[in-house]
Protein backbone atom coordinates (compact mmCIF):
# COMPACT_ATOMS: atom_id res chain seq x y z
CA UNK A 1 0.00 0.00 0.00
CA UNK A 2 2.74 2.61 1.27
CA UNK A 3 4.24 1.95 -2.68
CA UNK A 4 0.52 2.97 -4.20
CA UNK A 5 0.01 5.78 -1.71
CA UNK A 6 3.88 7.37 -2.20
CA UNK A 7 3.57 7.37 -6.26
CA UNK A 8 -0.51 8.80 -6.38
CA UNK A 9 0.89 11.59 -3.73
CA UNK A 10 3.75 11.83 -6.73
CA UNK A 11 2.09 11.42 -9.69
CA UNK A 12 0.25 15.04 -9.73
CA UNK A 13 3.98 16.69 -9.84
CA UNK A 14 5.22 13.73 -11.67
CA UNK A 15 2.85 14.33 -14.55
CA UNK A 16 3.94 17.99 -15.06
CA UNK A 17 7.56 17.55 -14.31
CA UNK A 18 7.68 14.42 -17.01
CA UNK A 19 5.79 16.65 -19.24
CA UNK A 20 7.60 19.93 -18.87
CA UNK A 21 11.00 19.51 -18.40
CA UNK A 22 12.05 15.38 -19.08
CA UNK A 23 10.20 15.09 -22.24
CA UNK A 24 11.19 18.47 -23.72
CA UNK A 25 14.43 17.76 -22.97
CA UNK A 26 14.53 14.35 -24.60
CA UNK A 27 12.12 15.77 -27.85
CA UNK A 28 14.98 18.68 -27.94
CA UNK A 29 17.57 16.16 -28.33
CA UNK A 30 15.27 13.79 -31.04
CA UNK A 31 14.33 16.76 -33.32
CA UNK A 32 18.10 17.76 -33.67
CA UNK A 33 18.33 14.91 -35.92
CA UNK A 34 15.64 15.94 -37.95
CA UNK A 35 15.35 18.58 -40.58
CA UNK A 36 13.22 21.58 -40.07
CA UNK A 37 9.54 20.49 -41.74
CA UNK A 38 8.01 22.82 -44.14
CA UNK A 39 4.20 22.78 -46.33
CA UNK A 40 6.46 21.52 -49.17
CA UNK A 41 9.08 19.82 -47.38
CA UNK A 42 8.62 17.69 -44.40
CA UNK A 43 11.14 16.92 -41.63
CA UNK A 44 13.30 13.65 -42.43
CA UNK A 45 16.43 12.40 -40.59
CA UNK A 46 19.78 14.04 -41.15
CA UNK A 47 21.57 12.31 -38.50
CA UNK A 48 24.11 15.05 -37.44
CA UNK A 49 23.78 17.25 -40.00
CA UNK A 50 21.98 19.80 -37.73
CA UNK A 51 25.12 19.75 -35.71
CA UNK A 52 27.56 20.01 -38.77
CA UNK A 53 25.53 23.41 -39.97
CA UNK A 54 26.33 24.35 -36.04
CA UNK A 55 29.82 23.67 -36.50
CA UNK A 56 30.13 26.09 -39.52
CA UNK A 57 27.55 29.00 -38.33
CA UNK A 58 29.88 31.75 -37.51
CA UNK A 59 27.17 32.90 -35.52
CA UNK A 60 26.89 30.30 -33.57
CA UNK A 61 30.86 30.85 -32.28
CA UNK A 62 30.45 34.50 -31.78
CA UNK A 63 27.48 34.28 -29.48
CA UNK A 64 29.04 31.12 -27.92
CA UNK A 65 32.15 33.47 -27.65
CA UNK A 66 29.89 35.88 -26.18
CA UNK A 67 28.66 33.88 -23.56
CA UNK A 68 32.33 33.69 -22.51
CA UNK A 69 32.86 36.99 -22.11
CA UNK A 70 29.88 38.18 -20.69
CA UNK A 71 30.34 35.22 -18.08
CA UNK A 72 34.44 36.40 -17.48
CA UNK A 73 32.93 39.98 -17.14
CA UNK A 74 30.08 39.25 -14.97
CA UNK A 75 31.08 36.45 -12.67
CA UNK A 76 34.29 37.90 -10.71
CA UNK A 77 33.66 41.45 -10.02
CA UNK A 78 30.25 40.49 -9.07
CA UNK A 79 31.81 37.84 -6.52
CA UNK A 80 34.16 40.50 -5.26
CA UNK A 81 31.22 43.02 -5.23
CA UNK A 82 29.47 40.66 -3.30
CA UNK A 83 32.38 40.01 -0.48
CA UNK A 84 33.18 43.60 -0.41
CA UNK A 85 29.35 44.81 0.23
CA UNK A 86 28.71 41.62 2.84
CA UNK A 87 32.29 42.80 5.06
CA UNK A 88 30.69 46.49 5.10
CA UNK A 89 27.16 45.29 5.65
CA UNK A 90 28.94 43.33 8.33
CA UNK A 91 30.75 45.23 10.42
CA UNK A 92 29.77 48.46 12.20
CA UNK A 93 27.97 50.46 9.58
CA UNK A 94 25.98 53.60 10.63
CA UNK A 95 22.42 53.45 9.04
CA UNK A 96 23.53 49.69 7.92
CA UNK A 97 20.25 48.12 7.20
CA UNK A 98 19.29 51.73 4.64
CA UNK A 99 23.23 50.17 2.74
CA UNK A 100 22.05 46.52 2.70
CA UNK A 101 18.50 47.34 1.39
CA UNK A 102 20.23 49.46 -1.31
CA UNK A 103 22.41 46.77 -2.54
CA UNK A 104 19.80 44.13 -2.37
CA UNK A 105 17.47 46.23 -4.15
CA UNK A 106 18.38 45.56 -7.80
CA UNK A 107 17.94 41.67 -6.75
CA UNK A 108 13.81 42.02 -6.71
CA UNK A 109 13.21 44.03 -9.82
CA UNK A 110 12.56 42.68 -13.19
CA UNK A 111 15.49 42.34 -15.97
CA UNK A 112 12.99 44.56 -17.75
CA UNK A 113 12.33 47.06 -15.70
CA UNK A 114 16.24 46.81 -14.88
CA UNK A 115 16.72 47.51 -18.87
CA UNK A 116 14.35 50.36 -18.83
CA UNK A 117 16.04 51.95 -16.05
CA UNK A 118 19.47 51.63 -17.35
CA UNK A 119 18.34 51.84 -21.18
CA UNK A 120 18.45 55.85 -19.99
CA UNK A 121 22.37 55.79 -18.77
CA UNK A 122 23.40 54.58 -22.48
CA UNK A 123 21.15 56.37 -24.83
CA UNK A 124 23.24 58.38 -26.77
CA UNK A 125 23.13 62.64 -26.18
CA UNK A 126 20.59 62.81 -23.86
CA UNK A 127 22.04 59.77 -21.80
CA UNK A 128 23.60 60.17 -18.32
CA UNK A 129 26.86 58.52 -19.68
CA UNK A 130 27.17 60.67 -22.48
CA UNK A 131 26.42 63.87 -20.02
CA UNK A 132 29.57 62.68 -18.07
CA UNK A 133 31.60 61.82 -20.78
CA UNK A 134 30.86 65.30 -22.30
CA UNK A 135 31.90 67.53 -18.95
CA UNK A 136 35.47 66.10 -19.97
CA UNK A 137 35.32 66.95 -24.10
CA UNK A 138 34.74 63.80 -25.04
CA UNK A 139 32.08 63.40 -28.18
CA UNK A 140 28.97 61.77 -27.84
CA UNK A 141 29.39 57.87 -28.31
CA UNK A 142 26.39 55.27 -29.06
CA UNK A 143 27.18 52.93 -26.10
CA UNK A 144 24.78 50.22 -27.28
CA UNK A 145 25.12 50.61 -31.15
CA UNK A 146 28.78 50.37 -31.26
CA UNK A 147 29.99 46.54 -31.02
CA UNK A 148 33.38 47.34 -28.69
CA UNK A 149 31.12 48.74 -25.94
CA UNK A 150 28.15 47.27 -25.98
CA UNK A 151 29.27 44.12 -23.62
CA UNK A 152 30.64 46.01 -21.55
CA UNK A 153 27.40 48.22 -20.96
CA UNK A 154 25.57 44.78 -20.24
CA UNK A 155 27.93 43.36 -18.06
CA UNK A 156 27.61 46.55 -16.09
CA UNK A 157 24.29 46.34 -15.98
CA UNK A 158 24.55 42.58 -14.66
CA UNK A 159 26.58 43.18 -12.51
CA UNK A 160 24.41 45.52 -10.66
CA UNK A 161 22.11 43.74 -10.73
CA UNK A 162 23.49 40.56 -9.44
CA UNK A 163 26.05 41.32 -6.58
CA UNK A 164 23.24 42.34 -4.00
CA UNK A 165 22.17 38.83 -4.35
CA UNK A 166 25.47 37.17 -3.72
CA UNK A 167 25.93 39.57 -0.89
CA UNK A 168 23.31 37.75 1.19
CA UNK A 169 25.09 33.91 1.26
CA UNK A 170 28.25 35.68 2.11
CA UNK A 171 26.31 37.49 4.69
CA UNK A 172 25.33 34.50 5.91
CA UNK A 173 28.60 32.42 6.04
CA UNK A 174 30.23 35.75 7.27
CA UNK A 175 27.86 35.17 10.17
CA UNK A 176 28.39 32.16 11.31
CA UNK A 177 31.70 32.37 11.93
CA UNK A 178 32.83 31.90 15.05
CA UNK A 179 33.90 35.30 16.51
CA UNK A 180 36.80 34.03 18.58
CA UNK A 181 38.96 33.56 15.04
CA UNK A 182 38.61 37.63 15.17
CA UNK A 183 39.75 38.43 18.94
CA UNK A 184 42.27 36.01 18.50
CA UNK A 185 43.55 37.17 15.60
CA UNK A 186 43.46 41.35 17.31
CA UNK A 187 45.34 39.75 20.11
CA UNK A 188 48.14 38.89 18.17
CA UNK A 189 48.21 41.79 16.25
CA UNK A 190 47.56 40.56 13.31
CA UNK A 191 46.33 43.21 10.59
CA UNK A 192 43.21 42.98 8.78
CA UNK A 193 43.76 42.49 5.51
CA UNK A 194 46.45 39.53 6.87
CA UNK A 195 43.52 37.88 8.45
CA UNK A 196 40.67 38.32 6.01
CA UNK A 197 43.67 36.69 2.76
CA UNK A 198 44.44 33.88 5.52
CA UNK A 199 41.21 33.20 7.64
CA UNK A 200 38.61 34.76 6.47
CA UNK A 201 38.60 34.30 2.75
CA UNK A 202 39.56 30.36 3.12
CA UNK A 203 36.62 30.01 5.34
CA UNK A 204 34.04 31.39 2.94
CA UNK A 205 35.78 29.05 0.00
CA UNK A 206 32.44 27.17 -0.01
CA UNK A 207 30.02 29.68 -0.47
CA UNK A 208 32.38 31.42 -2.77
CA UNK A 209 32.43 27.86 -4.97
CA UNK A 210 28.76 27.46 -4.59
CA UNK A 211 28.07 31.56 -5.77
CA UNK A 212 30.90 30.80 -8.87
CA UNK A 213 28.77 28.12 -10.11
CA UNK A 214 25.03 29.63 -9.52
CA UNK A 215 26.20 33.04 -11.59
CA UNK A 216 28.00 30.63 -13.94
CA UNK A 217 24.64 29.27 -14.83
CA UNK A 218 22.92 32.61 -14.26
CA UNK A 219 25.15 33.94 -17.18
CA UNK A 220 23.67 31.44 -19.41
CA UNK A 221 19.64 32.18 -18.23
CA UNK A 222 20.06 36.24 -18.29
CA UNK A 223 18.98 37.46 -21.62
CA UNK A 224 15.44 39.16 -21.15
CA UNK A 225 17.65 42.74 -21.29
CA UNK A 226 18.49 41.95 -24.56
CA UNK A 227 14.81 42.60 -26.13
CA UNK A 228 15.24 45.70 -24.42
CA UNK A 229 18.51 47.31 -24.93
CA UNK A 230 20.03 45.25 -28.13
CA UNK A 231 18.24 42.80 -29.37
CA UNK A 232 21.42 41.13 -29.65
CA UNK A 233 22.63 43.58 -32.19
CA UNK A 234 24.82 45.27 -33.50
CA UNK A 235 25.10 42.77 -35.58
CA UNK A 236 25.16 39.70 -32.81
CA UNK A 237 27.77 41.98 -30.62
CA UNK A 238 25.87 41.33 -27.93
CA UNK A 239 23.58 38.16 -28.53
CA UNK A 240 23.72 35.48 -26.14
CA UNK A 241 23.51 31.73 -26.70
CA UNK A 242 19.74 31.97 -25.42
CA UNK A 243 18.75 34.83 -27.01
CA UNK A 244 20.10 33.34 -30.09
CA UNK A 245 17.85 30.11 -29.48
CA UNK A 246 15.07 32.72 -29.12
CA UNK A 247 15.58 34.21 -32.12
CA UNK A 248 16.51 31.50 -34.47
CA UNK A 249 12.77 29.40 -33.16
CA UNK A 250 10.63 32.50 -33.42
CA UNK A 251 11.84 35.14 -35.66
CA UNK A 252 13.56 32.26 -38.54
CA UNK A 253 11.16 29.74 -37.39
CA UNK A 254 14.46 26.93 -37.59
CA UNK A 255 12.63 24.51 -34.75
CA UNK A 256 15.57 21.75 -35.61
CA UNK A 257 18.34 23.70 -35.90
CA UNK A 258 16.75 25.96 -32.31
CA UNK A 259 16.70 22.51 -30.52
CA UNK A 260 20.35 21.83 -31.73
CA UNK A 261 21.12 24.84 -30.29
CA UNK A 262 19.20 24.57 -26.99
CA UNK A 263 21.02 20.80 -26.75
CA UNK A 264 24.28 22.62 -26.53
CA UNK A 265 22.72 24.72 -23.75
CA UNK A 266 21.66 21.79 -21.95
CA UNK A 267 24.73 20.01 -22.12
CA UNK A 268 26.36 23.15 -20.82
CA UNK A 269 23.87 23.36 -17.62
CA UNK A 270 24.86 19.60 -17.31
CA UNK A 271 28.23 19.71 -17.07
CA UNK A 272 27.37 22.88 -14.27
CA UNK A 273 24.74 20.76 -12.33
CA UNK A 274 27.76 17.89 -12.24
CA UNK A 275 30.17 20.46 -10.67
CA UNK A 276 27.71 21.89 -8.02
CA UNK A 277 26.48 18.23 -7.29
CA UNK A 278 30.10 17.41 -6.54
CA UNK A 279 30.00 20.58 -4.24
CA UNK A 280 27.21 19.87 -2.26
CA UNK A 281 28.68 16.53 -1.38
CA UNK A 282 32.27 18.10 -0.50
CA UNK A 283 29.89 21.01 2.12
CA UNK A 284 28.60 17.48 3.61
CA UNK A 285 32.26 16.23 4.63
CA UNK A 286 33.05 20.08 5.92
CA UNK A 287 30.56 19.27 8.95
CA UNK B 1 36.48 49.92 9.80
CA UNK B 2 37.78 53.28 9.08
CA UNK B 3 36.15 56.35 7.99
CA UNK B 4 37.37 56.22 4.05
CA UNK B 5 35.91 52.47 4.38
CA UNK B 6 32.66 53.87 6.01
CA UNK B 7 32.24 56.28 3.02
CA UNK B 8 33.12 53.51 0.50
CA UNK B 9 29.91 51.84 1.70
CA UNK B 10 27.75 54.61 1.07
CA UNK B 11 28.72 55.64 -1.80
CA UNK B 12 28.49 52.41 -3.48
CA UNK B 13 25.03 52.26 -1.66
CA UNK B 14 23.94 55.72 -3.22
CA UNK B 15 25.53 54.62 -6.32
CA UNK B 16 23.31 51.31 -6.46
CA UNK B 17 19.78 52.93 -5.63
CA UNK B 18 21.04 56.02 -8.16
CA UNK B 19 18.94 53.91 -10.99
CA UNK B 20 15.83 53.29 -9.30
CA UNK B 21 16.25 57.38 -7.91
CA UNK B 22 16.68 58.84 -11.53
CA UNK B 23 13.73 56.89 -12.25
CA UNK B 24 11.52 58.29 -9.86
CA UNK B 25 13.06 61.72 -10.62
CA UNK B 26 11.92 61.28 -14.06
CA UNK B 27 8.56 59.69 -13.21
CA UNK B 28 7.81 62.61 -10.90
CA UNK B 29 8.76 65.65 -12.99
CA UNK B 30 7.56 67.28 -16.27
CA UNK B 31 9.46 65.68 -19.31
CA UNK B 32 11.55 68.81 -19.47
CA UNK B 33 12.93 68.40 -16.59
CA UNK B 34 13.96 64.24 -17.02
CA UNK B 35 17.59 65.24 -18.09
CA UNK B 36 17.74 68.49 -16.08
CA UNK B 37 18.03 68.14 -12.30
CA UNK B 38 17.03 71.44 -10.84
CA UNK B 39 15.40 71.06 -7.51
CA UNK B 40 12.87 73.27 -8.26
CA UNK B 41 11.31 71.37 -10.54
CA UNK B 42 7.64 71.10 -9.79
CA UNK B 43 6.14 67.53 -9.22
CA UNK B 44 3.43 66.29 -11.18
CA UNK B 45 2.17 62.73 -11.75
CA UNK B 46 0.95 63.47 -15.49
CA UNK B 47 3.19 61.00 -16.47
CA UNK B 48 1.60 58.14 -14.77
CA UNK B 49 -1.41 58.97 -16.39
CA UNK B 50 -0.20 59.15 -19.51
CA UNK B 51 1.83 55.59 -19.19
CA UNK B 52 -1.40 54.09 -17.54
CA UNK B 53 -3.38 55.27 -20.80
CA UNK B 54 -0.92 54.27 -23.45
CA UNK B 55 -0.73 50.39 -22.15
CA UNK B 56 -3.55 48.42 -20.83
CA UNK B 57 -1.55 48.28 -17.79
CA UNK B 58 -4.96 47.71 -15.72
CA UNK B 59 -5.21 44.32 -17.91
CA UNK B 60 -1.57 44.00 -17.26
CA UNK B 61 -1.58 44.36 -13.42
CA UNK B 62 -4.84 41.77 -13.50
CA UNK B 63 -3.06 39.21 -15.56
CA UNK B 64 0.07 39.34 -13.51
CA UNK B 65 -2.20 38.45 -10.12
CA UNK B 66 -3.84 35.89 -11.62
CA UNK B 67 -0.97 34.39 -12.74
CA UNK B 68 1.40 34.74 -9.95
CA UNK B 69 -1.77 33.55 -7.48
CA UNK B 70 -2.44 30.67 -9.90
CA UNK B 71 1.05 29.07 -9.68
CA UNK B 72 1.43 29.75 -6.10
CA UNK B 73 -1.34 28.10 -5.36
CA UNK B 74 -0.82 25.01 -7.68
CA UNK B 75 2.84 24.67 -6.33
CA UNK B 76 1.66 24.92 -2.81
CA UNK B 77 -0.77 21.78 -3.80
CA UNK B 78 1.67 19.61 -5.44
CA UNK B 79 4.97 20.43 -3.77
CA UNK B 80 3.65 19.57 -0.49
CA UNK B 81 1.78 16.20 -1.88
CA UNK B 82 5.33 15.20 -3.61
CA UNK B 83 7.56 16.22 -0.69
CA UNK B 84 5.60 14.74 2.01
CA UNK B 85 5.60 11.39 -0.53
CA UNK B 86 9.49 11.86 -0.74
CA UNK B 87 10.33 12.31 3.21
CA UNK B 88 7.68 10.05 4.37
CA UNK B 89 6.87 6.85 2.34
CA UNK B 90 9.01 3.93 1.05
CA UNK B 91 8.00 3.21 -2.50
CA UNK B 92 9.75 1.75 -5.34
CA UNK B 93 11.43 3.81 -7.30
CA UNK B 94 12.01 6.68 -4.59
CA UNK B 95 15.52 8.18 -4.85
CA UNK B 96 15.18 7.58 -8.86
CA UNK B 97 12.22 9.80 -8.82
CA UNK B 98 13.55 11.97 -6.14
CA UNK B 99 17.11 12.58 -8.74
CA UNK B 100 14.72 13.08 -11.58
CA UNK B 101 12.71 15.70 -9.78
CA UNK B 102 15.95 17.79 -9.34
CA UNK B 103 17.00 17.83 -12.74
CA UNK B 104 14.13 20.67 -13.04
CA UNK B 105 16.25 22.89 -10.62
CA UNK B 106 19.01 22.87 -13.70
CA UNK B 107 17.07 22.61 -16.63
CA UNK B 108 14.12 25.66 -15.97
CA UNK B 109 11.18 25.37 -18.31
CA UNK B 110 12.68 28.75 -19.93
CA UNK B 111 15.29 26.90 -21.04
CA UNK B 112 13.46 24.53 -23.29
CA UNK B 113 10.98 27.17 -24.36
CA UNK B 114 10.85 25.70 -27.91
CA UNK B 115 9.54 22.20 -27.22
CA UNK B 116 7.26 23.44 -24.35
CA UNK B 117 5.67 26.03 -26.77
CA UNK B 118 4.88 23.12 -29.05
CA UNK B 119 3.40 21.18 -26.27
CA UNK B 120 1.51 24.39 -25.76
CA UNK B 121 0.10 24.81 -29.08
CA UNK B 122 -0.93 20.79 -29.14
CA UNK B 123 -2.59 21.41 -25.52
CA UNK B 124 -4.47 24.68 -27.06
CA UNK B 125 -2.95 26.48 -24.63
CA UNK B 126 -1.06 29.16 -26.80
CA UNK B 127 -2.20 32.65 -25.40
CA UNK B 128 -4.03 31.59 -22.06
CA UNK B 129 -2.66 32.20 -18.29
CA UNK B 130 -2.59 28.66 -18.08
CA UNK B 131 -0.34 28.11 -20.31
CA UNK B 132 2.16 30.64 -18.66
CA UNK B 133 1.88 28.82 -15.32
CA UNK B 134 1.31 24.88 -16.13
CA UNK B 135 5.01 24.62 -17.13
CA UNK B 136 5.77 25.98 -13.61
CA UNK B 137 3.47 24.58 -11.57
CA UNK B 138 5.62 21.53 -10.03
CA UNK B 139 8.37 22.83 -9.09
CA UNK B 140 11.64 20.57 -8.20
CA UNK B 141 12.41 23.30 -5.59
CA UNK B 142 9.41 23.36 -3.85
CA UNK B 143 9.57 19.87 -3.88
CA UNK B 144 12.89 19.86 -2.53
CA UNK B 145 12.82 22.61 0.12
CA UNK B 146 9.28 21.17 1.90
CA UNK B 147 10.95 17.75 1.38
CA UNK B 148 13.41 18.42 3.68
CA UNK B 149 11.40 20.54 6.08
CA UNK B 150 9.00 17.51 6.50
CA UNK B 151 12.22 15.61 7.59
CA UNK B 152 12.67 17.63 10.47
CA UNK B 153 9.84 17.06 11.66
CA UNK B 154 10.18 14.19 14.57
CA UNK B 155 7.94 10.75 14.30
CA UNK B 156 6.11 11.05 17.78
CA UNK B 157 4.13 13.90 16.25
CA UNK B 158 3.07 11.43 13.15
CA UNK B 159 2.44 8.42 15.56
CA UNK B 160 0.72 10.73 18.40
CA UNK B 161 -1.76 11.75 15.50
CA UNK B 162 -2.19 8.79 14.09
CA UNK B 163 -3.17 7.20 17.89
CA UNK B 164 -5.74 9.66 18.35
CA UNK B 165 -7.10 7.76 14.77
CA UNK B 166 -5.77 11.18 12.37
CA UNK B 167 -5.95 9.62 9.02
CA UNK B 168 -2.14 9.95 7.23
CA UNK B 169 -3.91 12.94 4.82
CA UNK B 170 -5.31 14.56 8.11
CA UNK B 171 -1.42 13.87 9.73
CA UNK B 172 -0.33 16.06 6.69
CA UNK B 173 -2.62 18.32 7.23
CA UNK B 174 -2.81 18.94 10.98
CA UNK B 175 0.75 17.69 11.84
CA UNK B 176 3.42 18.74 8.98
CA UNK B 177 1.99 21.40 7.08
CA UNK B 178 1.52 23.76 10.25
CA UNK B 179 4.76 22.80 11.18
CA UNK B 180 6.33 23.91 7.99
CA UNK B 181 4.70 27.51 7.95
CA UNK B 182 8.19 29.32 7.54
CA UNK B 183 9.06 27.13 5.12
CA UNK B 184 6.06 27.96 2.76
CA UNK B 185 6.51 31.60 3.80
CA UNK B 186 9.75 31.32 2.75
CA UNK B 187 9.11 29.53 -0.82
CA UNK B 188 5.76 31.40 -1.31
CA UNK B 189 7.80 35.41 -1.39
CA UNK B 190 10.42 33.37 -3.62
CA UNK B 191 7.57 32.22 -6.11
CA UNK B 192 6.08 35.34 -6.12
CA UNK B 193 8.92 37.37 -7.07
CA UNK B 194 9.93 34.75 -9.49
CA UNK B 195 6.59 34.87 -11.53
CA UNK B 196 5.94 38.82 -11.27
CA UNK B 197 9.77 39.33 -13.04
CA UNK B 198 9.50 36.31 -15.27
CA UNK B 199 9.48 37.24 -19.17
CA UNK B 200 10.86 34.66 -21.34
CA UNK B 201 8.52 31.91 -21.59
CA UNK B 202 5.38 34.15 -20.85
CA UNK B 203 6.96 36.36 -23.97
CA UNK B 204 6.85 33.56 -26.40
CA UNK B 205 3.55 31.98 -25.03
CA UNK B 206 1.34 34.94 -24.85
CA UNK B 207 0.30 37.27 -28.18
CA UNK B 208 -2.26 39.22 -26.53
CA UNK B 209 -3.61 42.16 -24.15
CA UNK B 210 -5.53 39.96 -22.31
CA UNK B 211 -2.96 37.44 -21.51
CA UNK B 212 0.31 38.83 -21.37
CA UNK B 213 1.88 39.78 -17.76
CA UNK B 214 3.19 43.06 -16.80
CA UNK B 215 7.08 42.14 -18.20
CA UNK B 216 5.68 41.31 -21.53
CA UNK B 217 3.70 44.46 -21.22
CA UNK B 218 6.28 46.76 -20.19
CA UNK B 219 9.07 45.78 -22.72
CA UNK B 220 6.16 46.20 -25.56
CA UNK B 221 5.74 49.92 -23.86
CA UNK B 222 9.29 50.66 -23.20
CA UNK B 223 11.05 49.72 -26.32
CA UNK B 224 12.70 52.31 -28.15
CA UNK B 225 10.76 52.07 -31.25
CA UNK B 226 7.55 52.79 -29.51
CA UNK B 227 8.43 56.72 -29.45
CA UNK B 228 7.26 56.87 -25.51
CA UNK B 229 9.37 59.45 -24.13
CA UNK B 230 11.61 59.10 -20.74
CA UNK B 231 9.37 60.24 -18.30
CA UNK B 232 6.63 57.60 -19.09
CA UNK B 233 8.39 54.87 -19.37
CA UNK B 234 9.96 55.82 -16.19
CA UNK B 235 6.70 55.69 -14.68
CA UNK B 236 6.03 52.86 -16.70
CA UNK B 237 8.14 51.05 -15.33
CA UNK B 238 7.82 52.33 -11.56
CA UNK B 239 4.21 50.99 -11.83
CA UNK B 240 5.20 48.01 -12.85
CA UNK B 241 7.67 47.27 -10.16
CA UNK B 242 6.37 49.31 -7.38
CA UNK B 243 3.91 46.39 -5.65
CA UNK B 244 7.12 44.03 -5.09
CA UNK B 245 8.93 47.00 -4.27
CA UNK B 246 7.16 48.05 -1.61
CA UNK B 247 6.34 44.05 -0.26
CA UNK B 248 10.38 44.27 -0.03
CA UNK B 249 10.73 47.41 1.91
CA UNK B 250 8.21 46.14 4.59
CA UNK B 251 9.40 42.60 4.92
CA UNK B 252 13.24 43.20 4.09
CA UNK B 253 14.48 41.13 6.13
CA UNK B 254 11.63 37.85 5.39
CA UNK B 255 12.91 38.34 1.44
CA UNK B 256 16.75 38.07 2.23
CA UNK B 257 16.54 35.31 4.23
CA UNK B 258 13.79 33.74 1.48
CA UNK B 259 16.07 34.46 -1.55
CA UNK B 260 18.72 32.63 0.49
CA UNK B 261 16.73 30.12 1.39
CA UNK B 262 16.17 29.75 -2.20
CA UNK B 263 19.97 29.81 -3.46
CA UNK B 264 21.28 26.88 -0.94
CA UNK B 265 18.33 24.58 -1.61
Amino acid sequence: MKHVYGWLLLAPAAILLVGFTHYPAAATLFQSVFSTGTAVRPSRFVGLGNYAALVEDPTFWQVLGNNFWFALGTIPTSIALALLMAIWVNGKLPARALVRMSYFTPTILPMIAVANLWLYFYTPQIGLLDKVSGLFGAPSHNWLGDPHTVMGCLIAMTIWKEAGFFMIFYLAALQSLPPELEEAARIEGASRWYFFWRVTFPLLMPTTLFVLVNATINSFKLVDHLFILTKGGPDNASNLLLYYIYQVAFSFFDTAYAATLTVILLFLLGVFAILQFQLIEKRVHYR
Amino acid sequence: MNILEKIAAWVLAILWLSPLLYAMWAAFHPPEFATHFNPLAPLTLANFEKAWGYAPFARYFLNTVILVTMVLAAQLVLCTLAGFAFARFEFAGRDIAFALVLVQLMIMPEVLIVENYQTMSRLGLVDTILGIGLPYMASAFGIFLLRQTFKTIPRELEDAARVEGCSWLGVLWRVYVPLARPTYLAYALVSVSYHWNNFLWPLVVTNSVNTRPLTVGLAIFGAPESGVDWSVISAGTLMAVAPLLLAFLLFQRQFMQSFMQAGIK
